[in-house]
């Protein structure tokens, strides 16, 4: 089984959001960037196959060289090579238009990708990638097990799960699930120095279209200050919901 | 415990002199230390036990001789990785970050230098991997800063080494499967053995009872006619030069540590200081404690220098004896005194085990004195700057 794990290089969760340029663009100064948590579950999952059943894991990102750090530490976790699309991931389209471009010359029969990134929170890359490729699609994907070319895949939907079974090869949006985060693995510094050695290919992007334009960020707006009412003035409580906060 | 909302301080940019490797390896370090040490430890400190479920951990991570070359099982990296891990570890607790100098330093450092191949290959990557866990045996309950003195001493019987003596305040020892031990031969030179757990009058008792390092197990040595097999002698250097090799490597790596142990203090006490109110107020507001947070974060930034410097000359291979010490000595005043700071600036939630920074403060006691006390440092400079050892 030959997998590509698809990972985006995100802001740290902790980081504070700011924009420039009249709030068209975001502002990178200061900001951590992590892998991508919901790819970094699928990464994981990933590992998995490859110490249970002998899988083959590459993974790719699109970005310039500031995101090489992001793609050392999936080396370092164990992926066996990975490949950089070196251009700037303008948009879901446009990213999945790139990453079918690696899955058709890789000859991979199971792609993992993040269900949405957290970041922009498009969730596009991994359904738009399926259908250029016209591979089978498990969104949402809580479980997945694979056995010859059959995969068995669980999905999370609206109050429980849905259990499908399906055949390679086959595109995932995976979550948190595939393994938990007790599971994450956190590189050794063995992995470390071999990540060093291993193969990171950059690949020049292919001609591809964005299918939309950021034109301005807002930041929502910030939090009021809170008024404490006394438990027995239900009265004003009332009064300032109705009249202030207008939401009775 | 309060959850561990630790952030790093880096006043002046520092991370811009690590190369992206060194950055891997110091976050790894600093995620399993948030994971697996900082919900466990203030209630292993409490009840003064180790918490010999995170030696698995800390071998898994590569925290047992990062800097050994992989083929004797450690990572091969350099010295700033090693010193960037000691950091994060003492980050959580000084007591971890002396099991992890111990077996790294003290254990496969003097196996690997000092040792053969043989001794290399046979004990080197199961000390990486945690299968074994080493201590070192030099002081002595009548020989602290003066080791030259010991008085633990071994007979050569022909066939095998007679080992005699005791050594006292010994990390690990307790549950160590292995020790590197320092005595003297006939002729009064001092030699490295390597003793067995299991040989006969050999024992390892417990030291109790201390307000410091209370997650870490410290113990005696105790050699009875201990028979120690001729092949377990280090033979690749002898004298006081030897043991005091290991000791350089390991203060190193206080030297880092205890900017780990200083910036949990001080990120602790800022993050306090912001959110507690008094006379309407975040106390941060006020010139007294911003004088404390200010020189706290000075300092740790001047112990982040020196740290780094050291680094580059250790990674070259001209860090010198004094220069280690002047390190160890300047990082671990200047952790200690923030530890106490910081505590003031919590009030009397300082001394309490949900925040860490009494179990920091108590920890530190120790490590300025272990490993040269913090006056032998201050000689060590005073000799080599006047060519006049005042300690003899």
């Amino acid at each position: 089984m030959k997998i590509l794990v698809c990972i985006s290089n995100v802001p740290d969760t902790t980081s504070k959001i700011n924009f420039t340029d009249g709030d068209t663009k975001f502002d990178t100064n200061g900001v951590q960037f992590v892998i991508n948590p919901n790819d970094e579950f699928g990464l994981t999952r990933a590992m998995w196959f490859k110490e249970k059943q002998g899988a083959t894991v590459h993974v790719v990102s699109v970005g310039g060289p500031t995101i090489d750090p992001t793609i050392r530490k999936a080396l370092a976790i164990g992926a066996d090579e990975a490949i950089r699309i070196n251009a700037e991931p303008t948009d879901g389209f446009f990213v999945a238009q790139q990453l079918a471009e690696v899955v058709k010359n890789g000859d991979y029969n199971l792609v993992i990708a993040g269900r949405e990134s957290i970041d922009y929170n498009g969730g596009m890359v991994p359904g738009i990638l399926a259908a250029l490729l016209d591979m089978n699609f498990v969104n949402t994907c809580i479980s997945l097990e694979i056995d010859g070319e059959n995969a068995t895949a669980q999905r999370e939907i609206d109050g429980g799960k849905e259990t499908l079974s399906t055949s390679l090869p086959l595109v995932i949006g995976g979550q948190k699930g595939l393994v938990q985060e007790s599971d994450l693995k956190i590189p050794n510094m063995r992995g470390i120095m071999m990540a060093r050695q291993k193969k990171l290919t950059v690949v020049e992007p292919v001609d591809a279209l964005n299918a939309t334009q950021e034109t301005k960020f807002e930041k929502p707006a910030a939090k009021g200050a809170v008024k404490l009412v006394d438990a027995s003035n239900v009265d004003e409580l009332i009064s300032l919901l109705h009249n202030e906060a207008k939401v009775i | 415990m309060k959850p561990d909302l630790f952030e790093a301080p880096d006043y002046y940019n520092l991370d811009d002199l690590l190369s992206e490797e060194h950055i891997l390896v110091r976050d790894a370090a600093r995620q399993w230390v948030k994971r697996e040490v900082s919900p466990i430890i203030e209630e292993y400190a409490q009840k003064a036990e180790f918490p010999k479920q995170i030696l698995s951990g800390l071998a898994e991570i590569g925290a047992f001789g990062p800097y050994i070359p992989m083929e004797y099982g450690g990572a091969g990296l350099d010295q700033i990785s090693y010193g960037l891990i000691m950091q994060e570890i003492e980050r959580g607790d000084s007591g971890v970050r002396s099991t992890a100098s111990v077996q790294s330093s003290l254990v496969m450092y003097p196996i690997f230098t000092y040792g053969n191949e043989e001794q290399r290959k046979k004990y080197l990557p199961k000390l990486a991997s945690g299968e074994l866990i080493g201590c070192f045996g030099l002081t002595e309950p009548n020989h602290g800063s003066n080791p030259n003195g010991m008085e633990t001493k071994f007979k050569d019987m022909g066939d095998h080494y007679l080992l005699n003596g005791a050594k006292l305040w010994i990390s690990n020892s307790p549950f160590a499967d292995i020790a590197v031990v320092w005595a003297k031969n006939e002729e009064g030179r001092i030699h490295g053995l390597i003793v067995e757990r299991g040989m006969k009058g050999f024992s390892t008792p417990t030291t109790h009872n201390k307000w410091s390092l209370r997650a870490s197990a410290t113990g005696e040595l105790i050699f009875e006619n201990v028979k120690v097999p001729k092949e377990n002698l280090l033979p690749n250097k002898s004298g006081l030069g030897a043991p005091l090799g290991c000791l350089d490597s390991a203060r190193y790596g206080i030297a880092w540590g205890a900017i780990g142990a200083a910036m949990d203090c001080y990120n602790t006490a800022l993050r306090y200081a912001k959110e507690r109110i008094q006379f309407g107020k975040p106390i941060a507001a006020t010139q007294l404690q911003q004088k404390k947070l200010a020189e706290m974060i000075t300092e740790i930034t001047k112990a982040q220098l020196l740290a780094f410097r050291l680094g580059q000359l250790k990674n070259e291979g001209n860090a010198t004896t004094a220069q280690i010490s002047m390190a160890k000595r300047n990082n671990v005043d200047m952790a200690l005194k923030i530890a106490r700071e910081a505590r003031q600036v919590l009030g009397a939630m300082g001394i309490s085990g949900e925040y860490s920074i009494m179990r920091h403060m108590m920890n530190l006691e120790s490590v300025i004195t272990y490993e040269g006390t913090h006056d032998i440092h201050l000689l060590i400079t005073g000799a080599d700057i006047t060519g006049l050892p005042a300690f003899k």
